[in-house]
């Protein structure tokens, strides 16, 4: 009430969705890289059906699995963490539900929810030792990658002597979990349910800016009181039980689960995260930055069938996209750490 | 000792780390409107000493009561809601986020009711920079600025401005003024001077003799861990206190050692010893 002058000076910043708060965004850059990549595949696939239904619904369904878990690496990455055991977690998610529910007969939910529970002790034990020990996460999570895709393997040979199976969900899961409709699969809507609840939780609620401070300075956000250990490893169960979440998704769409691990996964979910904006040091991305970064990723690798782009040069302009976006994301770091300051004089 | 009420004591309390013994046989008090000085060379102990206090560390031995009854601080979250608020020599921002972020890091004001309660970036931000022009940081206007624009100085201002926020009883300041302007730093000391008038317990650390001079009821002076000297205002003179804050050394003899030095070796000052 005495400071009526500040509260007024506030006023125009609160306004919200403006302009200038978009493009301060992290988001910003990863839309625009969408836009330009879109548009140009449009130009050179008119005539290969790009814009057609399976055009588009091939990366969309791509997109969601690398989606489901690009997600939660972003939110480990903002965090400070890496977890690249993610290639292992969703064939050992997806080989639970086939030999659970396919091999077992066990009702579908028991199948799904066993992966999901061996998702969340996996990343349990990721988190605990990172937290527990000075390891950086980025080694943690290769030895409980080659540890969790050699007992998958191992266990699937036992339990059902094959390393590859199939499984055929009922109906009403078939349609829930690995349905279409027009030509988009169940886990594109899966996809854009767990967005929002994401969305929610990092930008929304309260206990999204902790995630934050992990990633900007852990000590001080130890001192301001939040609970650094169980949160991280809260960040970490998430990331594995959502990567189990696809294998699950997987397996019931394409009706078959190979044990094999998923090497390809750890690149997309990583490239697609720091595409969309998140900054490798932590403390900087949002859930919509890495939506468009998993977009653009699928459009690029997926959709280069449907234009005139020679398919052999996709993996260049991925290489040539990661590193535009990580000059990007260094400089909308500093426009945004100044921005005020200059909008002000 | 003291004739005010105690708020919080330590009695005999040791920390080490490991092997590392770092406190040893702190007893100390600070009561109701109070500003107790920590004062001390480098490595002396104080932010280990003051670390205890907000629950960042569990001491080794000893103990401490908080209103006369013995406690213990299980996490820096315990001993805020508890009302100790902290600023710690080092970091306590998030350069990529905001002003308001900053300021309410851990204790988010929310809107909504049910399971569904939002982050109040309106309050947040309106709350924050109100206090931090409060401080005399009259240059922060927005409350959704990146604190990584901030200068070092301005950065303090926001962590002590938010420790006078939310130090409902005790407020622990770890070489607040360190980074700051004269203007600042004199803002500091008149905000120590107006929590003390509301009250609470003050606990300050600085290598100022002027500032601790300024503000200081009482004046506690740790030597490699342990408390040389305990005095009130008063009792001592600067010149004495500053001896003191040398670790024990006579100001005036270690001016006079280097004058002497510097004479006899072509006006070089000493090398530090290896
Ligand atoms: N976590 C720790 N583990 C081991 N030793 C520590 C730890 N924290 C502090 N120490 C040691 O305790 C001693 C006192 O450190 P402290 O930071 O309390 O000093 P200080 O009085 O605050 O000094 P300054 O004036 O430089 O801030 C130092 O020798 C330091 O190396
Ligand atoms: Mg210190």
């Amino acid at each position: 009430m005495t400071d009526t002058t500040s509260t007024k000076a506030t006023e125009p910043a609160s306004e919200g969705f403006s302009l200038i708060a978009f493009f301060r965004s992290p988001a910003a850059g990863a839309f625009m890289g969408f836009v330009v990549v879109f548009v140009i595949f449009a130009i050179f696939g008119f005539s290969r059906n790009f814009l057609s239904v399976p055009g588009i619904t091939t990366w969309v369904n791509f997109a969601s699995l690398v989606g489901i878990i690009a997600i939660p690496v972003g939110f480990l990455m903002i965090a400070g963490e890496l977890d690249i055991s993610t290639g292992a977690v969703l064939p050992a998610g997806a080989m639970t539900v086939a030999i659970v529910s396919g091999h077992y007969e066990l009702p579908v939910l028991v199948g799904i929810l066993v992966a999901l529970g061996i998702g969340a002790l996996i990343g349990f034990v990721n988190g605990t030792i990172v937290t527990r020990t000075q390891v950086p996460s980025f080694i943690v999570t290769l030895a409980t990658l080659f540890a969790v895709a050699g007992l998958t393997l191992y266990l699937s040979i036992l339990f059902i002597n094959n390393t590859n199976s199939f499984y055929q969900a009922p109906a009403w899961a078939k349609s829930l979990f690995g349905g279409k409709v027009f030509g988009f699969n169940s886990s594109v809507f899966w996809w854009a349910g767990l967005v929002a609840v994401f969305y929610y939780f990092l930008h929304k609620s309260p206990k999204g800016p902790w995630v934050f401070a992990l990633g900007g300075d852990q000590e001080s956000a130890r001192n301001a009181g939040i609970p650094v250990r169980n949160l991280k490893i809260g960040l970490f169960m998430l990331c594995s039980t959502c990567a189990a979440f696809a294998g699950a998704l997987q397996v019931i769409t394409f009706n078959s689960a190979t044990s094999q691990a998923n090497f390809g996964l750890i690149f997309n979910t990583i490239i697609s995260v720091v595409v969309g904006g998140v900054l490798l040091t932590g403390g900087f991305g949002t859930v919509m930055g890495i939506v468009f970064g998993v977009l653009t990723l699928a459009i690029v690798t997926q959709a280069i069938g449907f234009t005139e782009i020679d398919r052999n040069l996709s993996f260049l302009i991925i290489g040539v996209m990661l590193l535009i976006a990580v000059l990007m994301n260094d400089t909308f770091r500093n426009l945004a750490t100044s921005w005020s300051t200059s909008k002000k004089k | 000792m003291s004739d005010k009420k105690p708020v919080l004591e330590l009695r005999n309390v040791d920390k080490s780390f490991g092997p590392i013994d770092v406190l040893h046989e702190i007893s100390l008090k600070v009561g109701e409107g109070e500003v107790l000085c920590l004062l001390g060379d480098n490595g002396a102990g104080k932010s280990t000493l003051i670390k205890t206090l907000a629950g960042v560390h569990q001491p080794t031995r000893g103990e401490i009561l908080m209103d006369g009854t013995p406690t213990s601080f299980s996490s820096p979250r315990d001993a805020q809601e508890r009302g100790i608020a902290t600023v710690h020599q080092f970091g306590g921002t998030y350069p990529l986020m905001s002003v308001g972020h900053n300021f309410f890091m851990g204790m988010e004001p929310t809107k909504g009711v049910g399971p569904f309660k939002v982050y109040d970036r309106e309050k947040a931000n309106r709350i924050a920079v109100e206090e931090v022009q409060k401080m005399g940081i009259t240059r922060i206007t927005d409350g959704d600025r990146l604190v990584g624009g901030l200068s070092g100085g301005e950065r303090q201002s926001l962590a002590i401005a938010r420790a006078v926020y939310f130090g409902a009883r005790v407020l622990i300041l770890d070489e607040p003024t360190a980074a700051l302007g004269v203007k600042q730093a004199a803002h500091v000391l008149r905000i120590v001077n107006e929590a003390k008038r509301r009250g609470l317990a003050v606990i300050f650390i600085t290598h100022q003799v002027m500032h601790a001079m300024a503000v200081g009821d009482h004046f506690a002076v740790l030597i490699r861990g342990a408390i040389a000297a305990d005095f009130r205002k008063g009792d001592k003179t600067r010149e004495e206190i500053a001896d003191l804050m040398a670790g024990g050394e006579s100001m005036a003899d270690l001016e006079a050692n280097i004058e002497g030095y510097m004479e006899t070796h072509d006006g070089h000052p000493p090398q530090p010893a290896a």
